[in-house]
């Protein structure tokens, strides 16, 4: 399927600041090119959490969004450090979060399994030591 | 319910989208943890909390959610309100805390948010 748009977003590990500016360029981005309100919000609530928890847990990594006619894509690729165990970590409560997500408001083992409910498909690929990639699809039009 | 009588209820402060008192909000949530609003709240909604951070304004800005209640009486940064202006966002203030606030909102009528099925299982 023909790309209409494909941008990435370079996330910072740590850079708590200016956590959520990649999905709010997202989010404002894919309102001009006129997606359902209801998508949007379902990329935007994934977005946010994915970019937060690249903010939270990882080395550092890219977001990147990827748009066609019939879905909008987000991929999420870190450097690591990896998940352990990712049945665990799709488990509402469970979180390895600091101190200084949970003081913002955050870390409260929701992140993975909200991506997974707001997502069309959802996809995780994780390797200790060498990094995590989530892969969401959200279909356009109902 | 519209805003203007959110802000007549909660005896609140309108901090920041005079202008937008008209708009009408159908659900309210109240919660400190930004985790829970992101798994739960609906659009055209206010949300009331204790919390003041810039990721407050980013996580309603992300749930379509109309409006900002800061109960007992915390009036946060200009940082906060400018992002909040630049979204479209209302805020208030109120003095009433949090549970009291929710408490009087719902007296009034206006529901809370439904939480959705948990995902548990593996990925």
């Amino acid at each position: 399927m023909a790309v209409i748009l494909e941008r990435s977003f370079p996330v910072e590990a740590g850079a708590f600041t200016t956590a959520g500016e990649a999905s709010t360029t997202i989010k404002r981005t894919l309102k001009q090119l006129g997606v359902d309100a209801e998508v949007l919000r379902h990329v935007s609530v994934a977005c946010y959490e994915v970019e937060l928890n690249l903010v939270i847990h990882s080395l550092g990594g890219t977001l990147t969004l990827l748009v066609d006619p019939e879905k909008v894509t987000l991929i999420s690729k870190d450097v690591g450090p990896g998940i352990p165990d990712i049945a665990k970590a799709m488990t509402e409560g469970f979180s390895t979060a600091s101190d200084e997500a949970r003081t913002l408001g955050f870390g409260a083992g929701m992140g993975l399994p909200n991506m997974k409910r707001n997502a069309t498909e959802f996809d995780i690929q994780s390797t200790v030591g060498v990094g995590t990639t989530i892969t969401m699809t959200f279909a356009l039009g109902k | 319910m519209t805003i203007r009588e959110v802000v007549k209820i909660l005896d609140g402060k309108v901090l920041v989208g005079e202008e937008r008192l008209d708009s009408q909000v159908n659900t309210a949530c109240g919660s400190d943890l930004m985790s829970d609003v992101l798994a739960f709240v609906k659009e055209k909604a206010v949300l009331i909390t204790g919390l003041i951070n810039p990721h407050v304004v980013r996580t309603s800005e992300m749930l379509d959610i109309t409006c900002i209640v800061f109960s007992r009486g915390k009036i946060p940064g200009e940082e906060i309100l400018e992002m909040a202006e630049e979204t479209g966002i209302t805020v208030i203030s109120t003095p009433l805390t949090t549970y009291t606030a929710c408490g009087e909102l719902y007296l009034h009528g206006l529901p809370g948010t439904k939480p959705k099925k948990p995902v548990t299982e593996g990925a």
